[in-house]
């Protein structure tokens, strides 16, 4: 039973950093980035290089981070700033394009069979060696802690500095932001950085979980945690944050409690849940009933 | 014009190849009020959208300060010292009344004081002292437009353009509106003054420009506040 919630608690976690990085982007740019999978296998990716390369921790993780911020501004530097004004369906596809041409390099570079990355092993111990927590890892411990660290973060970010506000403004209206002499280009820069952070944050939790890295890692939690952070409410942060946590319980929860034999049909048990919670809740299952849609420019 | 603070020259904008201002030249010198008055869709806000960069000129020169702004970013146009009080006032309604007033000091070009600031502003609409914690959507309309002034004033801009402040308000904070645009002039703040009502614009004015199907069509002083005749040929003529 504690096993069982606090593996629910930990993908929940995991799926709220996702959701968190999903969403900031999402605030300012009215941009769902699907590439945003690809970016958690780039991070992947880099710390099964490093760590092969026999780097340190520290140093792998360090690039890690590097890789993955790096790449999230030039996705934005070189495609989505030149496309802030095309209509959004163009942006949703050049997303897209952007996922799998960074899929298609990491398959072309690393072979479908991938790389195993060994970094922070003893993260992957028990908690204790006899009693309740024998079968609890730390790494499920670090992934709530990462989670409960990111929210409150950033929630004392948005709320209490002046960059925040601005976050805030931006995403509620764009337009008068900018009248406003909120600085556009800096307000979505900190927040593909800090999306980016997010992600290779996640990066490293995923890969001390699971250290087979393959081009399609992240790639399923990705499109749960788009799912999630819709059936939440996309419009505002907190919601598709509880959104992306709640579909990480949920997703665990079906693991542990579901006979053996039909583990495989999780996802399909998820997004029937989701299927029904859209029907009853089409805003978002944690939208205030009066929410409408936010105005852009 | 001597000491502009604000110079369109030859402006024509135009939606979807649909001219909505054309060659539109006026001026607007240091310390003034100038109304822009015309009947709904004759380009007057469209004009303060193009002096703003939120839409592009299609001919046409923009000059504030004396410097070409045409094609400048609205937040470089608005960190340069012009504020836009928008039509419908566009506050933020689930942010505070203090945070809404403190994204002004995103244009804010002087490191002075906020509090110093903040004080002015609340000592102008002292509701916006009052209801300092209250989200800006439980304000009335009235209010709401006290505090996207205050908005604006907060960044402590030379020019400000207000786009129909008293649109959908009750008169008697209609009056309240246009006594504070006459105390903001006090202040030095130059003032181009969008507005439906055309005498109250007229008489508060120092001089007040007649815009319709884009064109300008006539020039009022204050003293002609009482020419109704002459104000409805203008707008209909």
């Amino acid at each position: 039973m504690l096993q069982t919630a606090l593996n629910a608690l930990a993908l929940g976690s995991v799926y709220a950093l996702m959701a968190v990085g999903i969403g900031l982007v999402f605030g300012v740019m009215r941009l769902v980035n699907f590439a945003y999978g690809q970016l958690i296998m780039a991070g992947a990716f880099s710390l099964a290089v490093t760590s092969e390369h026999g780097w340190p921790d520290w140093a792998s993780l360090l690039t890690c981070f590097a890789v993955v911020i790096a790449l999230s501004l030039l996705m934005e530097v070189a495609v989505f700033r030149p496309l802030r004004n095309a209509p959004p369906a163009t942006m949703l596809v050049a997303t897209f394009a952007i996922a799998f041409l960074l899929q298609a390099i990491a398959l072309m570079k690393f072979g479908s069979l991938g790389k195993v990355a060994t970094i922070f092993p003893g993260l992957f111990d028990p908690v204790a060696d006899s009693g309740r927590f024998a079968t609890v890892r730390w790494v499920t411990v670090v992934a709530i802690a990462c989670g409960v660290f990111a929210v409150v973060g950033l929630t004392v970010m948005l709320e209490r500095t002046s960059v925040g506000l601005h976050m805030r403004a931006a995403a509620a209206d764009f337009r008068t932001a900018r009248l406003l002499g909120v600085n556009a280009n800096r307000v979505i820069t900190l927040a593909v950085v800090l999306s980016g952070v997010l992600a290779a944050a996640v990066s490293v939790i995923l890969v001390i979980q699971t250290p087979l890295v393959v081009p399609s890692f992240a790639l399923r939690d990705t499109i749960i945690v788009l799912v999630g952070v819709v059936v939440g409410g996309l419009d505002r942060l907190w919601t598709a944050t509880l959104g992306g946590f709640s579909i990480g319980v949920a997703t665990s929860i079906f693991t542990d409690k579901l006979p053996t034999d039909a583990t495989v049909y999780v996802d399909s048990f998820v997004f029937l849940a989701v299927i029904a919670v859209l029907l009853l809740r089409p805003n978002g299952l944690f939208a205030p009933a009066s929410a409408r849609p936010v105005e852009r420019a | 014009m001597p000491d502009a603070i604000l110079e369109l020259e030859g402006l024509e904008v135009a939606y979807d190849g649909v001219p909505a201002v054309r060659d539109v030249s006026l001026s607007v010198a240091r310390g003034e009020i100038v109304g822009l008055i015309g009947p709904n869709g004759a380009g007057k806000s469209t004009t303060l959208h193009a002096v703003m960069g939120l839409v592009k000129a299609a001919r046409g020169d923009i000059r504030y300060s004396g410097r070409s702004i045409r094609g400048r970013a609205p937040e470089k146009i608005a960190q340069a010292g012009v504020a836009l009080v928008p039509e419908g006032r566009r506050i933020y309604p689930h942010l505070t009344v203090d945070e809404n007033l403190k994204l002004g000091f995103a244009a804010a070009r002087r490191r002075g004081s906020r509090s110093k600031v903040l004080g002015e502003v609340r000592e102008l609409f002292p509701v916006l002292g009052r209801y300092r914690k209250r989200l800006g959507g439980g304000l009335s309309g009235g209010e709401q437009q006290q505090l996207a002034i205050g908005r604006a004033l907060v960044a402590e801009p030379d020019l400000i353009l207000l786009d129909e402040p008293s649109l959908g308000l009750a008169p008697t904070v209609v009056d309240a509106v246009f006594a504070a645009l006459a105390r903001i002039r006090e202040r030095g703040v130059t003032t181009l003054l969008v507005e439906q009502r055309a005498q109250r614009t007229v008489a508060l004015s120092d001089r007040t420009y007649v815009l319709a199907s884009g064109e300008l069509r006539a020039t009022f002083g204050p003293a002609d506040a009482a020419a109704t005749d002459r104000l409805v040929a203008a707008y209909f003529g």
